[in-house]
């Protein structure tokens, strides 16, 4: 065995020196692989666990919640559904198609080793400014990546998010949500709880890519070309087969235990399945079908090849199961067995080359890192930009930031069909509908606003989860669960993990108050610039499931003629800080952003969920990125209907017109009614003390607004479309 | 009456196409595993659902052309029972040589997904319950849909009417603004000089559902409709 020194690895000395003394003996560097990927930040938690454990994880459908592969939920008749979110953003900045395809590969496995079949995918994008050709390069490559495994596989990807902040230049975010549905007594776990089960490896064979992939992901980016080995090689037609394989095995109700093989690869795999059943596991890595030769030890352990799962079996049971891999002709291995030692023992041509306590691989030591409030925040200035002279000008300004445009160019390259259950399609609304039994749908909403968090990490972070949860609602849906994804930079700057500490109790409190359980995250450290240590933006990313039942209680944001008046429900505040309205008219990062009033905006949804079930309102849509206008626009483009709104008629204090159009309060909500149900309207929202007015009406094809007698603008929705709506599509050169 | 659904490694269409005929249809409706060695002759129409057969490697459709599932398939054609290809399964006819011309990569080189315009151009047996002339509604999803064939095949095409659907607007008109994939002539569907073997790339089975459709139509179990109803009266004589 070499030394310590020689081997390639993160961790601290501290850590070292721990290991060293709990294993009485210095490691060999096969074990200090192992452990060293196992500890990193991306497997481990080790800097976010104890704060994490301030968020609710309890409600009256969560069967299982994190710490398991997927969220696990329980939606009535003995079915369930499963949810996962992951992200790719340190293999998509190197290698996009690559990075953000196997970004979906992993999470389709996560919701897979659960024991449910992965259903759809949504994804949430994060690039800088896309005048720089880098970014449409990289947007360019995560979409056809995305589109390319999703397709192949034959999991529709039915919606997402997708936003642009120079902040994200050197680091990109690709996020991708992941549901699933199965039955609940077909549920499995990833743990090796039967000592003399044995160890099958089915799928691809491991070779040497993503060496190093999850140590990768816990550093910041660096010396780019040599890290490129660490990024995976997806494969969608073998998970296609995989999955099937998986879930044929699955039906025969023969497999003890089920894991996916993803960051860490097999060394991470085998620590947390013996952690989680409390045994132990002793591996032979000449069973292990290999691709490539003169594999040193480590590698094999390491190595993130993707599509390759892990499944724990009597032996007894193996005809049958292997019966299920060869009908679709693949892959597997033998490679070991669950012993009762509480060690993860790994054998080499008959030599002991790893035997480490699992308790110690499967815990690292949590680090608590020092916390300052960083001086941006207290540093506000409120000055005011003056009046817009050119209205139509301003207009067509915020509505052209890529951020508002319309998301075609990225939504038509996925198919959101396939399945034939996707209800609500991308741009029908902020959530998407998936049908999972008749008259039974889940909606789900992935949502995320840097700006707003970066002014003001507490009011920006809760008012994600509430974006998110409004867009369920909006849909006709009952919020049941969320996931959160934390995004930050070094978490050994202070400023950073000040920022990631409040965001965390910010969505804890939130979702405490609100009655939503957390069922599943991540944590994303190290997104900052390599050479400036300038860490992106906060970025909590949050996606929210809702329940809807019954077909007459799903809604879009389709207008139709026969609710012909627009009403908006809930009150505009000058709340202009972190705006669309100031980025794309560069007064910069500065001013109040939208505050969370969590009494309010629990009133607001309510009513908006009982008026949807009493059939009152007709279309519905969210009110806040990009302002009343922009959602406003949204439904009148989608529906090919105009618009005419007077902007006095709003409910608020505000007076200026800039104000009414573009700021993003939050608890807020565009819908529309009959004429004759407004004075039921009204009696509803006197019960739950939310204003509601009538705004304007449909008709027509034009988006007209007028304050009082004043007509601020008139335009035809196909000019908007051609000269602002249309802005993504015309970065990317591209025709449809 | 049994239909078969072929199923390739990579098939991702087969139980879409499944729900259409058993849940919708009611009719007997089998999922035949490419390497069944059973008689496929013992069904009465064949279907090759959609999806990324052997994961689209060396060409979309090439290596499950050369299944033998697809040898018995060509013994089935002559003898005069409908097949229908859909997206890959369409793919997978034009390969074997079961349909004339060749689908290639869309024009705007991307995968396009979205929901089209269709005009019956012609009623045969499997448009009999459509109105010629009519326009119809479902959504395509493919990489590589953009139908080829030389100027002469063109033209017997025209004149045997194995055009079946064309790409369109609302009303009809089948100019290039409404060419989603730069499908030559705005081809959507053809069939085989004989007319029983039928290959589509829009999706019927996704367009026979009104909850799914933004027309709120089911325009494309018509296609699967007008088949049974042929072969109703088939297999009657």
């Amino acid at each position: 065995m070499s030394t310590i020194e020689s081997i390639d690895h993160s961790l601290t000395d501290n850590e070292l020196e721990y290991i060293e003394k709990s294993l009485n003996r210095k490691p060999n560097n096969v074990e200090l692989s192992m452990i060293d990927a196992q500890w990193s930040e991306h497997c481990s938690y080790k800097s976010s666990k104890s704060l994490l454990k301030l968020l609710p994880t309890k409600g009256k459908r969560v069967l299982f919640g994190p710490g398991y592969e997927a969220g696990v939920l329980d939606v009535d008749n003995g079915q369930v559904l499963t949810m996962h979110i992951e992200s790719h953003n340190h293999p998509s900045a190197i290698d996009p198609y690559g990075g953000a395809a196997t970004g979906v590969g992993g999470v389709l496995r996560d919701i897979l080793s659960i024991g449910t079949r992965p259903i759809a995918v949504l994804d949430s994008l994060r690039f800088g400014n896309l005048s720089n050709p880098n970014n449409r390069w990289l947007l360019q490559n995560v979409v056809r990546g995305i589109a390319d495994y999703g397709n192949c596989v034959g999991i529709p990807t039915i919606g997402g998010e997708l936003s642009f902040d120079s902040c994200f230049d050197t680091n990109c975010l690709v996020d991708v949500v992941s549901i699933g549905v199965g039955k609940k007594k077909q549920l499995i776990f990833s743990e090796a709880k039967n000592v003399g089960d044995i160890l099958v490896l089915l799928g691809n064979s491991t070779g040497r890519d993503g060496i190093h992939g999850s140590s990768f992901a816990s550093k910041d980016l660096e010396d780019i070309p040599t890290d490129r080995s660490a990024v995976q090689i997806p494969d969608p037609f073998i998970k296609k087969l995989i999955i099937e394989g998986t879930m044929d095995a699955i039906d025969a109700g023969l497999v003890s235990g089920l894991k996916d093989l993803g960051g860490g690869g097999l060394a991470c795999c085998l620590s947390e399945v013996s952690d989680m059943g409390k045994t132990g596991v002793e591996v032979d890595l000449g069973k292990i079908h290999l691709r490539e030769s003169g594999m040193e030890p480590y590698e094999i352990l390491i190595s993130e090849s993707q599509e390759r799962m892990l499944f724990i079996i009597n032996p007894d049971n193996l005809d049958t199961i292997s019966k299920c891999f060869d009908k679709y002709n693949l892959q597997y291995s033998i490679i070991g067995k669950v012993t009762g030692t509480k060690h993860v023992v790994i054998i080499n041509n008959g030599d002991m080359i790893v035997d480490l306590p699992t308790e110690l691989i499967a815990n690292a030591p949590l680090i608590n890192w020092p916390k300052t409030k960083p001086k941006h925040l207290d540093s506000k200035s409120v000055s005011k930009p003056e009046l817009p002279v050119d209205i139509n000008e301003t207009l067509l300004k915020v509505l052209s930031s890529p951020n508002l445009a319309d998301k075609s160019w990225v939504f038509q390259q996925y198919d959101h069909e396939v399945g034939t259950n996707t209800i609500v399609k991308p741009g029908e609304s902020g959530a998407s509908v998936i049908r999972i039994a008749p008259e039974k749908f889940i909606a789900i909403s992935v949502d995320g606003n840097p700006s707003h968090c970066y002014l003001d990490p507490y009011n920006g972070a809760a008012g994600v989860v509430a974006e998110a949860m409004r867009n369920v609602i909006s849909v006709g849906a009952e919020p049941i669960a969320m996931l959160d994804h934390l995004q930050f930079g070094n978490p050994s700057n202070s400023d950073v993990f000040w920022t990631f500490n409040e965001t965390i109790k910010s969505i804890s409190d939130f979702c405490s108050y609100i009655g939503i359980p957390c069922v599943g995250g991540k944590v994303s450290f190290y997104n900052e610039d390599a050479k400036t240590h300038k860490a992106i933006k906060p970025s909590p990313v949050i996606s929210v499931a809702g329940l809807i039942k019954g077909e007459h209680n799903l809604r879009t944001r389709k207008l139709h003629s026969s609710r012909p008046l627009i009403v908006m429900v809930g009150e505009t505040f000058d709340e202009l800080g972190g705006s669309e309205y100031y980025s794309s008219t560069g007064h910069g990062q500065d001013g109040i952003v939208p505050q969370l009033n969590f009494e309010l905006e629990k009133r607001a949804q309510k009513l908006v969920r009982d008026c949807i079930k009493v059939g009152l309102f007709g279309a519905v849509n969210d009110c806040s990125k990009g302002g009343l206008i922009h959602s406003l626009l949204q439904m009148c483009t989608i529906s090919d209907m105009g618009a005419s709104i007077d902007l006095s008629n709003i409910p608020s204090n505000c007076k200026r017109w800039d104000e009414l159009l573009f700021s993003e309060s939050h608890s807020r909500f565009i819908t529309t009614i009959k004429k004759e149900n407004f004075t039921n309207l009204l009696n509803i929202s006197r019960n739950h003390d939310i204003p509601v007015s009538i705004i304007g009406s449909i008709g027509g094809h034009n988006l007209q607004v007028y304050n009082k007698d004043d007509n601020l603008f008139s335009y035809d929705l196909d000019y908007i479309r051609s000269y602002a709506y249309d802005s993504l599509s015309k970065f990317m050169g591209g025709q449809l | 009456m049994n239909v078969a659904i072929i199923q390739f490694p990579g098939t991702n269409c087969d139980m879409d196409t499944y729900r259409v005929f058993n849940d919708y249809l009611e009719i007997d409706v089998t999922l035949f595993w490419h390497e069944n060695t059973d008689n496929l002759e013992k069904y009465d129409a064949i279907i090759l659902p959609g999806g990324f057969s052997y994961g689209d490697r060396l060409r979309a459709g090439i290596i499950a052309a050369y299944s033998p599932v697809i040898k018995q398939l060509k013994k089935i054609s002559l003898k005069g029972k409908p097949i229908i290809g859909i997206c890959n399964g369409f793919q997978i006819l034009v390969e074997s040589g079961l349909l004339p011309g060749a689908l290639l990569t869309n024009s705007n080189l991307k995968f396009i997904c979205k929901w089209v315009n269709l005009k019956v151009e012609h009623n045969n047996l499997f448009t009999n319950s459509l109105q010629s002339g009519s326009v119809i509604h479902m959504p395509i999803a493919h990489n590589e849909g953009r139908y080829y064939v030389s100027d002469d095949k063109l033209q017997e095409l025209e004149r045997n009417n194995q055009i079946i659907l064309r790409y369109s607007d609302s009303d009809g008109n089948t100019s290039m603004d409404n060419n989603p994939n730069g499908s030559i002539s705005n081809i959507a569907a053809v069939s085989n000089a004989n007319g029983n073997v039928l290959g589509m790339m829009p999706h019927p089975e996704r367009a026979s559902d009104p909850l799914l459709s933004p027309y709120s139509t089911n325009n494309g179990i018509e296609i699967f409709r007008s088949m049974i109803l042929s072969l109703e009266v088939m297999l009657k004589e």
